[in-house]
């Protein structure tokens, strides 16, 4: 894919936030950008498994996939998977589990950290997709970062090698219909460079989230090819069932 | 055709007169299917009722499925509905087929009842047909609340939370029977066991035998018809209806089209869409059930909503309630409450139609705001359609009567 609009496309997505944010509250929602990711590419998901198992299945378990199953959607070998991906897991037929121990994860975090496996169904992936590009600095928090879709979040910000570090920006507005002033974000900004430019980083991110989606929901390919032949099956009996019912009917007056 | 026609009409022998001997099968084939005669001015309204009994079967099949890797405990129940989704071969089909197809019940019956209301169809002698046909829909309104606590989400959990605790509301005995229903202080693993007792045995069992009274009550009057006369009126030296077909074979053929055409509706949601932009299947629903954490907006089920939205019109709770049962019960005596001469809105004057617009609206507006937060301008909303929803149904007794009706032809208006 072409990546040379990623300024004029970081522009606009500012803007879009700036927008937004002019209509939102602080806590309401936020516009978000799209995820654009696509289940069918599977190099995206092979990235995104490589990404999830190194980024998030220490803390984060993803307990209703099972390795085999996952490889061979992803056309993957046994072997690629025990080399690559299968780090905290005895064989290929396990599921993933995170590596933290409960009682440190609660010790550490107060709730343990949700399961990942149907997550972008209940928030929508979008939702994870910006989630994970809006961590903030924030020194009262004991992470150090907080996150403008989740404000307390106890995740801390994983990911900063790569995307560095971000302020937000937040500018005072007048409460509607009421006395006061309220803060309402505005955009980020960066603070300090990470490993990747900001363009890698949004494409890491949305294959992250492209694994995320087909996690939740594995077979939605096959669901939707099968269907196609459903349909079409469904409509050829359509036709025949018509001409059934007016060859009965044709005595009828 | 011929032939099973000639094996019917002839001497008999061999298996069937075994049978016939024993049973009465040849009898009841004849009675019910092939010398049930059917109006043959049926319009699209009239294929929601094999559409329901198709969607019933639809959910006892996938269901027995379902149960055979279903866990109906706290501790696993949503993990074995993911176990269905990716584990299990074809559990994924079975799982959206049973999730599309509670909402498809609904929306079939729906446009089932609402065939009643344009053409008359609940009046003499049809009333008790009526009446059955409601408490079908009551026990289905169980059966599909019980059955959506059993994948143990948060909308489960809380939906359910909600609606069980207005049984408190209930003078004296309230909170004591909200205990008796959970079984527990709280909505809990007993809960979730019961209403699987209930979901999969109880309410299916009453279900089945209502929609088999349901069938014989009709086949005793017979069908009704878009235009509201009486097929027997008008029969031939044969005794047979002269406005009538037989079930088998033409309003089966008609049937087997109706179906198919539903089932391409049903299969582009279940294959394209099961989460049905998160009517059929709640986003919220994908997060387990979490007693510590309330979600923000709990809304029942897409059909619960217009009674929903009822509830939440009247500020107070057992009025509320009280408001939800009426609307829920109201429908039951339209045989009485309909005084009109003429069943069919074709023949119906202008009051009726104009009666017949707003009530539709109404339950429609109602839907709408039952997914919606209760605040402000929604309130104001859901009050004024809740007072305009009773008013069709209380205000019947006086607007059918003056109103000016058309004369009913004697035979079917049919087109070929």
């Amino acid at each position: 894919m072409d990546r040379s609009g990623s300024f004029v496309k970081v522009l606009l997505s500012m803007l879009l936030l700036a927008c937004a944010s002019t209509l939102a509250a602080k806590d309401s929602a936020i516009e978000m950008l799209p995820a654009n990711n696509n289940v069918g590419d599977t190099a995206s998901l092979q990235r995104g498994a490589r990404n999830f198992m190194n980024y998030c299945s220490g803390c984060h378990s993803a307990k209703y996939v099972r390795f085999n199953r996952m490889g061979r959607d992803l056309g993957l070998t046994e072997d690629q998977l025990i080399e690559n991906l299968m780090f905290n897991a005895e064989t290929p037929h396990d599921t993933i589990q995170r590596t933290m121990r409960d009682d440190d994860a609660t010790r550490w975090f107060g709730n343990p950290p949700p399961d990942l496996s149907v997550v972008p169904r209940s928030r929508g992936i979008n939702y994870v997709f910006n989630f994970l590009q809006s961590f903030y600095v924030d020194p009262d928090s004991p992470t150090g970062v907080d996150n403008i879709l989740l404000h307390g979040t106890s995740m801390p910000n994983i990911l900063w090698e790569l995307q560095g570090y971000q302020k937000a920006i937040f500018v005072e507005h007048a409460v509607e219909g009421g006395g006061g002033t309220e803060l309402v974000f505005e955009r980020f900004e960066p603070i300090s460079e990470g490993s990747m430019s900001a363009d890698e980083f949004q494409s890491f991110v949305r294959d992250t989230v492209n694994f995320l989606d087909y996690m939740s929901e594995p077979v939605q390919l096959r669901r939707r090819a099968i269907g196609i032949w459903v349909l079409m099956f469904l409509g050829v009996f359509l036709i025949l069932a018509v001409m059934l019912k007016k060859q009965i009917w044709k005595d009828i007056s | 055709m011929a032939r099973i026609e000639s094996e019917i009409g002839a001497p008999k022998g061999g298996l069937i007169k075994w049978i016939d001997d024993r049973f009465p099968l040849t009898k009841v084939i004849k009675e019910h299917a092939t010398e049930y005669y059917g109006p043959k001015n049926f319009n699209f309204w009239y294929f929601f009722g094999v559409l329901g009994f198709f969607v019933l079967v639809i959910q006892l099949v996938t269901g027995i499925f379902l149960t055979m890797s279903y866990k109906p405990s706290a501790a696993e129940a949503f993990a074995s509905v993911e176990y269905i989704m990716r584990d299990v071969e074809f559990g994924w089909l079975i799982r959206y087929m049973h999730s599309t197809g509670a909402s498809a019940f609904f929306i079939v019956v729906y446009l089932h009842m609402y065939r009643a209301m344009l053409y008359g169809s609940y009046k003499k002698p049809r009333e008790l047909v009526w009446i059955i046909g409601m408490l079908i829909f009551y026990v289905l309104m169980a059966e599909a609340f019980a059955g959506y606590l059993l994948p143990w989400g948060q909308m489960s959990y809380w939906g359910a939370q909600v609606i069980i605790s207005l049984f408190g509301a209930i003078p004296v005995i309230g909170d004591t029977l909200v205990e008796y229903i959970r079984g527990d202080y709280s909505i809990s693993d007993i809960t979730l066991n019961r209403f699987f007792a209930l979901h999969v045995i109880a309410l299916p069992l009453v279900l089945i035998a209502l929609v088999f009274v349901h069938i014989v009550a009709l086949h005793k009057v017979g069908s009704g018809n878009p235009d509201g006369n009486e097929i027997k009126d008008h029969k031939g030296p044969d005794g047979v209806p002269l406005d009538g077909v037989a079930f088998h074979p033409y309003d089966t053929s008609k049937d087997l089209v109706a179906i198919i055409v539903f089932l391409i509706f049903f299969c582009a949601v279940v294959f394209f869409a099961p989460e049905m932009g998160g009517y059929f299947l709640e986003y919220a629903n994908f997060d387990p059930a979490n007693i510590r954490v309330t979600p923000e907006h709990i809304q029942p089920a897409w059909y619960f909503t217009p009674y929903y939205a009822m509830l939440r019109a009247v500020p107070d709770k057992l009025l509320g309630a009280m408001t939800m049962a009426a609307g829920v019960v109201l429908p039951l005596f339209l045989p009485w409450l309909d005084r009109s001469r003429v069943k069919s809105i074709r023949y119906r004057g202008w009051l009726y139609k104009l009666a017949l617009a707003i009530f539709t609206i109404s339950f429609l507006v109602l839907a709408w705001l039952g997914t919606q937060p209760a605040t402000g301008i929604f309130v104001m909303m859901a009050r004024v359609f809740t007072i305009l929803y009773f008013g069709f149904f209380l205000l019947m007794p006086y607007y059918t009567v003056i109103d000016k009706t058309k004369p009913v032809p004697e035979r079917v208006v049919w087109h070929g």
